[in-house]
């Protein structure tokens, strides 16, 4: 103690004093802050969610890509992969997943009683609830990162206005989603009902988004169902953006990439971007009001 | 100031009234425990004081904040350790605390010094980085007790703090409260159901059915009962017990193998035994009442059979909502 230079160092026996300030909009921001890094520690430590959470996408693309993929190349869509074209797809997939599973650390936190260390704290439930959700969001696009890194084995280019425009979209989507599960985290308390509701809302709407299939050419009913789903507008631009730096015909681009339409009018990417932002933002809003609520 | 005012606070859960209007009063510096067994209302009350359950009826305040009307500032102003473990334990100790300093709206430029002191205080500080995961029960528990001390509080709230730790750190634990005692200008109200922590408590109040039963220090609550158990190892007990009722017109029975009796100023009458029993007397102890004594003395049953009591009609209250 005798070599520092800090003026407000205490001797032995002393007590530091701390006073706490008054709750302002700083101190809501510092709460912030520190839920969002502490997701991004928890995920930093753990190596093996990060390896198992890539096992399905890198699944869809290698084994059911190509598996389909020689069955779909014998038809009319030839000049684009199959994989080329699910892996926007398999991309909103791992960050649906990842998005899910960050949403559902607030069923464990309050499991382990982590959660009530953070909903007694002097602090706006609202600055807890947007960490975690940023957190989330944060933890899915970092998880995305990576399967953006296997682009070029799907023949998609490495451009960096390609690179950067998916990472901005697929952060929008994990924002909205981890805002959907964590509305889901108010209610639900236990671990098997949570995944047994993600199961039963995220399969259906990763089915009907497009990701898997061509929404060109489909039967009125479920040409219905995947203009219904909130997904659809999530995943569309990136497949937008990633057909923008691909050299194909016109006709595969119509084929594949025919874009959503509401009576007929083309929907464009920018009011599906604003769309999913507008989804995020009132999620958001709904999980602060869940929290609000309770306990 | 008062540190912690309380007017028939109650808190009722459907039918079930845990908590039936209790009023008492926490000096600032003190030590105060809330006594009874498992069922009584001990976290009801205490979760109420801290703000996680509102109460029903009555009010109080904490550090002069009333603690429905005004929780951001109660919250500020305590320190929680309760009775499950809120770690996170994939966190390191470090890690866990700076959370806490952040989420408090701890100012930076202590954050470090306050760190290291309240660690140094439980002896963890060497411990720091080491994933809470890895340590042991008491370890936890002194990391939560440094956690609920990082941002000063006023007011130190500990549900049962040792319930299910060995007793070496049992009294670990009671070590730091003591010295917190002596170093931190904090009030600690804490819960327990063990007798023999009761009395490290400036002042404890016995609560049993809901209900306040009676508030004292323990020495004062002990010296209410008066008497002190005397046991005697004698040659021949039957005729000690018959002389005791004769000469001194006392009433004692066998207990553990020895002749017991309660009497008032025990250590006085030690002498006078030993001249005017007339019974040669091997072995003597005397001893002053416990709050075991106090509180069957106050409540008509031990704290054991009250617990069992509370199960029973917990049991019972389930077998009939079904």
């Amino acid at each position: 103690m005798a070599t520092s230079t800090k003026g407000n160092v205490t001797g032995p026996g002393e007590v530091v004093a701390v006073h706490v300030p008054a709750r302002s909009l700083r101190h809501d921001l510092r709460a912030i802050k520190i839920v969002l890094h502490r997701e991004m520690l928890r995920f930093g430590n753990d190596r093996t969610r990060l390896l198992s959470s890539l096992v399905q996408p890198v699944l869809w693309l290698f084994v059911l890509g190509t598996g389909l993929g020689s069955l779909i190349n014998r038809g009319p869509a030839v000049g684009v992969d199959y994989r080329t074209f699910v892996y926007p797809g398999v991309i909103s997939m791992t960050v649906i997943t990842t998005a899910m599973f960050s949403a559902a650390s607030i069923v464990w936190d309050r499991e382990f009683g982590f959660l009530r260390e953070m909903l007694v704290a002097p602090v706006s439930r609202g600055a807890i609830v947007i960490g975690k959700i940023l957190g989330g969001a944060l933890v899915a696009t970092s998880q995305g990162v990576i399967i953006l890194a296997l682009a070029g084995l799907v023949h998609v280019p490495y451009s960096p206005s390609l690179i950067l425009t998916l990472l901005g979209e697929m952060f929008l989507a994990s924002l909205a989603i981890t805002a959907f599960g964590v509305s889901l985290t108010a209610k639900i308390k236990n671990m098997q009902s949570f995944f047994g509701i993600m199961q039963m809302a995220i399969m259906p709407m990763i089915f009907l988004s497009g990701a898997m299939f061509p929404l060109s050419n489909l039967p009125g009913w479920l040409a219905v169902l995947t203009k219904i789903n909130p997904l659809t507008y999530a995943v569309d631009p990136l497949r937008h953006a990633i057909f923008g730096h691909l050299s194909v015909s016109p006709q595969v681009v119509a084929q594949l990439n025919p874009g959503v339409s509401w009576f007929g009018w083309h929907v464009p990417v920018g009011l599906e971007i604003g769309l999913v932002a507008v989804i995020g933002v009132i999620l958001t809003a709904f999980a602060i009001a869940q929290f609000r609520r309770t306990e | 100031m008062t540190a912690i005012e309380v007017k028939g606070l109650s808190k009722t859960y459907g039918k079930v009234e845990a908590v039936k209007g209790v009023a008492f009063e926490v000096n600032p510096g003190e030590v105060f425990g809330f006594l009874g067994p498992n069922g009584a209302g001990k976290t009801t009350t205490i979760s109420m004081l801290c703000t996680l359950v509102n109460p029903t009826g009555g009010a109080a305040t904490v550090a002069g904040y009333d603690v429905v009307t005004e929780r951001d500032q109660v919250r500020r102003n305590i320190g929680l350790v309760f009775q499950d473990p809120t770690l996170d334990g994939y966190l390191t100790a470090e890690q866990n605390l700076r959370f806490h300093a952040e989420l408090y709206g701890v100012p930076k430029e202590v954050v470090d010094e306050r760190m290291r002191q309240v660690l140094e205080m439980v002896a963890l500080w060497d411990r720091k980085d080491g994933k809470v995961n890895t340590f042991s029960g008491g370890m936890k528990r002194r990391l939560e007790i440094a956690r609920g001390l990082l941002h000063s509080p006023r007011v130190l709230f500990l549900d049962e703090p040792t319930v299910g730790l060995d007793p070496q750190t049992r009294s670990a634990i009671w070590g730091y409260i003591n010295k917190l005692r002596d170093t931190e200008d904090i009030t600690i109200f804490m819960t327990t159901h063990y007798m023999d922590e009761a009395e490290y408590c400036d002042r404890i109040a016995i609560i049993d059915h809901g209900e306040i039963v009676v508030i004292d220090s323990p020495e004062a609550l002990k010296a209410s009962i008066g008497k002190d158990r005397v046991q005697i190892v004698t040659g021949d007990d039957e005729r000690a017990i018959a002389e005791l009722r004769d000469r001194f017109g006392i009433e004692a029975a066998v207990r553990e193998g020895q002749v017991t009796f309660g009497v008032e100023g025990g250590e006085s009458f030690v002498p006078r035994l030993f001249g005017e029993l007339g019974v040669p007397i091997k072995a003597v102890s005397v001893a002053r009442p416990s709050l075991d004594d106090v509180f069957m003395n106050y409540t008509g049953s031990t704290i054991r059979d009250a617990e069992a009591e509370s199960a029973t009609a917990w049991m019972r209250a389930i077998a009939r909502g079904r």
